[in-house]
């Protein structure tokens, strides 16, 4: 870029604005939001982004547990080919009906009936990572964590619950695999109690509840007034048998790829493309930039 | 035999001498049109305006091959033209990446124009086009943004539709006309599908001609803020002008290079823009039944939308205070009896309107704020009083003043995505005030100080 270019859009962004700007949206971020209480994520391994076998037991966890309320409607069976299943492959061990290899990952199940089931039809899963973006967390680490959060709930109408979304309508489909856990569900909030005399204000307090829910799913709640402390929510669970939960932990980040490749499944070609695009430009940039100074040099 | 004289040989000459319109408008606006040499990193936003625009109607009409705009098939087709139309990924995303992109060049574009004082007279019209314009683009966004048909699309919309109901009388009607039903369904999406594809797209057109046409009726300013046209050579040139083609056409050829690789690594490497550019709430179908938790509308409207949601009920006696002031100030400026009491009297329907007691509902002002922030830019020309039209030879402290508008333009647009809280409301009345004060008092301010001797001559140093 030319001098005098340079000099005017320095003078022109002179310090106060960049130190008013800068300041104003330091502030703005800094300040507390008004957020629902949220446990916090655990990260998903990314690197099993790019990893064939990681994302090849990712389509079949897949398409055994999840495929058959979720559908993918937006998934073809033969564009699982790009991550290097082939086509007998998938019509001998991934596709359990009739359907055909050039088909979408449809299912069975319509939505209408799954709403008197469930109370809610279960959301189709062709774009559910890029859906579970969010300012705060990556859809990956949502997902990941919310399948490794269930719990036996004795309350509940299917007899899970979930500590990343309560209330969920989804049972935990790999509990076989998992087998009983307890949770251990702990809840720092401030609580607000009319007082003993009506006259005086409302009494706040901070309690601490810990409810303790069994392999059963019957819960037992403890709860204390804390003299200090902060709002927050932490989850901690015991499997019975360490093993085959921490291979579920495994199993999870492994479908957690598939489903994050599923998303957009053009994805690497993008990235493969652009880095040609990018290079061409340069040279574009390269070669303008020297047609403008040779046709410059006689302006005085 | 009828032909116009010939001016160029071989085909051109066979084509110049039936139709000499297309090489005089060339030479009027290309070859022949005299723009300052003195242009600096400011002046390449108008090119790339023209630039994005050209991205957006060209993907926009591969995008329209494959999208059905119909709320049982809208989502999916979206989600078709990413999976199954070949390049239908790259097509959507520049799309998605070139609206964001408009909005970056756009204000950039504007940000230039107060910087030098491009609207001041002869330019009037010039400035006042390019306000349409920018109107014009912020409706076509919105409109276009329904299409997706995503949670976020749905809301916005219902959000924003939602606003006219709040205007008296006709409001509830007019909010029903405009989505063609009693809830956002089939019949809005397929209207804005209409609107964003042909109708605006047409305005915007005609609107981008017009603002070309006036500018080359008068000439561009530059950074100098002075007329090259009071320096004209012997042959009747400006000294200071140099023609457009291909001066200009080379470099404005320079500046799409580096914006392209902007632009292109974004549609390549973060088309998401980290949930900025496309939400992430937005891959979820647009369910009428399950309001997101927090609806914010795309970044580039942030700013105007943070102003609507600071004018609460409690902000109104800080409006009327405002409004008091001006017309105090007002009333002590204006001269002639008839004007003062033009003064008095509409700062006294305002301040009923405000605070008496039967005064306009908060949100009907907020409405009318939104409104404002935006169609206020049409006054610039006659609310700039300085003496000089650049930056350059104003009082440093003017460049203060539009560091201070810029930095509560920014803190506006930053607030705007974020959920409210109490603070943060405080936070952006404050930054409205600033934004409505640069505007309101800017025939006082621009005059006062002292300002540096405009040369006669325009600054340019030969690269």
């Amino acid at each position: 870029m030319r001098n005098s270019t340079m000099s005017s859009l320095v003078s022109a962004m002179r310090l106060p604005v960049r130190a008013g700007a800068a300041a104003l949206l330091a502030l703005a971020l800094l300040l507390p939001g008004a957020r629902a209480e949220e446990v916090a994520l655990d990260h998903w391994p990314t690197e099993r982004a790019q990893d064939p076998a990681a994302l090849q037991r990712g389509a079949r966890l897949f398409t055994t547990y999840c495929l058959n309320c979720h559908g993918a409607r937006q998934m073809r069976w033969n564009r699982l080919r790009d991550i290097g299943i082939d086509e007998v492959q998938i019509k001998q061990q991934l596709i359990f009906g009739d359907q055909k290899v050039g088909d979408v990952m449809s299912v069975a199940m319509n939505a209408h009936d799954a709403k008197v089931w469930f109370g809610k039809a279960p959301p189709d899963l062709s774009v559910i990572i890029r859906a579970r973006n969010t300012e705060e967390h990556r859809g990956t680490d949502y997902v990941y964590t919310l399948l490794r959060s269930f719990y036996r709930d004795r309350s509940s109408l299917t007899g899970w619950n979930n500590a990343v979304y309560p209330h969920i309508a989804m049972p935990n489909m790999l509990w076989q695999r998992q087998g009983p856990r307890t949770a251990t569900i702990t809840r720092v909030e401030w609580e607000e109690h009319a007082a003993a005399d009506p006259k005086q204000p409302s009494v706040r307090e901070l309690a601490k509840s810990v409810d303790v829910f069994d392999v059963d799913g019957y819960v037992q709640t403890t709860r204390s007034v804390l003299a200090e402390g902060s709002p927050g929510m932490q989850i901690a669970f015991t499997p019975v048998d360490p093993k085959a939960a921490a291979s579920v932990d495994e199993d999870v980040a492994d479908l957690v790829a598939f489903l994050n490749w599923m998303s957009e499944p053009g994805a690497a070609t993008r990235y493969r493309i652009g880095i040609w695009v990018m290079g061409f430009l340069v040279i574009f940039l390269l070669v303008v930039r020297w047609l403008n100074k040779v046709y410059w040099r006689d302006i005085t | 035999m009828g032909l116009h004289e010939t001016r160029y040989r071989g085909l051109l000459g066979w084509f110049d001498s039936r139709m000499p319109s297309v090489m005089n408008a060339f030479r009027d606006h290309m070859s022949e049109y005299y723009a300052p040499k003195n242009f600096n990193f400011w002046y390449f936003f108008g090119s790339l305006a023209l630039v994005v625009l050209v991205i957006q109607l060209v993907s926009g009409a591969f995008l329209a091959m494959h999208y059905k705009p119909d709320a049982g098939a809208a989502f999916w087709s979206v989600e078709f033209i990413m999976r199954e139309v070949s390049g239908g990924w790259f097509i959507r995303y520049m799309h998605s990446t070139g609206a964001s992109f408009f909005f970056i060049v756009v204000y950039l574009h504007i940000f230039r124009g107060m910087l030098y004082g491009s609207y001041r007279k002869p330019r009037e019209l010039v400035w006042l086009v390019g306000a349409c314009i920018f109107l014009a683009l912020m409706a076509e966004s919105f409109f276009g943004y329904l299409l997706p048909w995503g949670q976020m699309s749905f809301w916005g919309a219902q959000v924003i539709i939602n606003l006219f109901d709040s205007i008296p009388l006709i409001g509830p009607d007019l909010s029903t006309w405009i989505r063609g039903d009693f809830v956002i369904g089939d019949a809005t999406l397929n209207r804005f599908f209409a609107m964003h594809t042909m109708m605006i797209p047409t305005i915007l057109m005609g609107l981008m001609g017009a603002h070309i046409f006036a500018l080359h009726d008068v000439g561009s300013n530059n950074p100098d803020g002075i007329e090259i046209k009071d320096h004209l050579g012997p042959d009747g040139k400006p000294l200071d002008g140099i023609p457009f083609h291909p001066y200009y056409t080379v470099h404005d050829l320079y500046g799409i290079a580096v914006f392209l690789i902007a632009f292109f690594a974004v549609v390549f490497f973060a088309p998401e823009m980290g949930g900025v550019f496309l939400e992430g709430n937005n891959f979820i179908p647009a369910d009428p039944f399950q309001t997101p938790l927090h609806i914010a509308p795309l970044w580039y409207f942030t700013p105007y939308y943070s102003i609507l949601r600071a004018t609460t009920e409690g902000f109104l006696g800080w409006i009327a205070l405002a409004v008091a002031g001006y017309g105090v100030l007002t009333y002590l400026s204006v001269r002639g009896m008839g004007l003062r009491i033009a003064v008095a009297a509409a700062t006294a329907v305002l301040l009923a309107l405000l605070v008496g007691p039967t005064h306009l509902d908060a949100k009907l002002w907020g409405v009318a704020l939104m409104g404002g922030s935006t169609t206020v830019l049409f006054g610039l020309p006659w609310l700039d009083r300085s003496p000089a039209r650049s930056m350059r030879y104003r009082p440093l402290w003017h460049r203060g003043v539009l560091a201070l508008f810029v930095a509560a333009f920014f803190a506006l647009g930053v607030l705007g995505m974020m959920p409210p809280n109490p603070l943060r409301t405080v936070i952006s009345q404050v930054c409205a005030g600033v934004y409505f004060g640069f505007f309101a008092l800017m025939p006082w301010w621009s005059r006062m100080g002292s300002f540096l001797p405009v040369p006669d001559r325009v600054r340019f140093a030969a690269h």
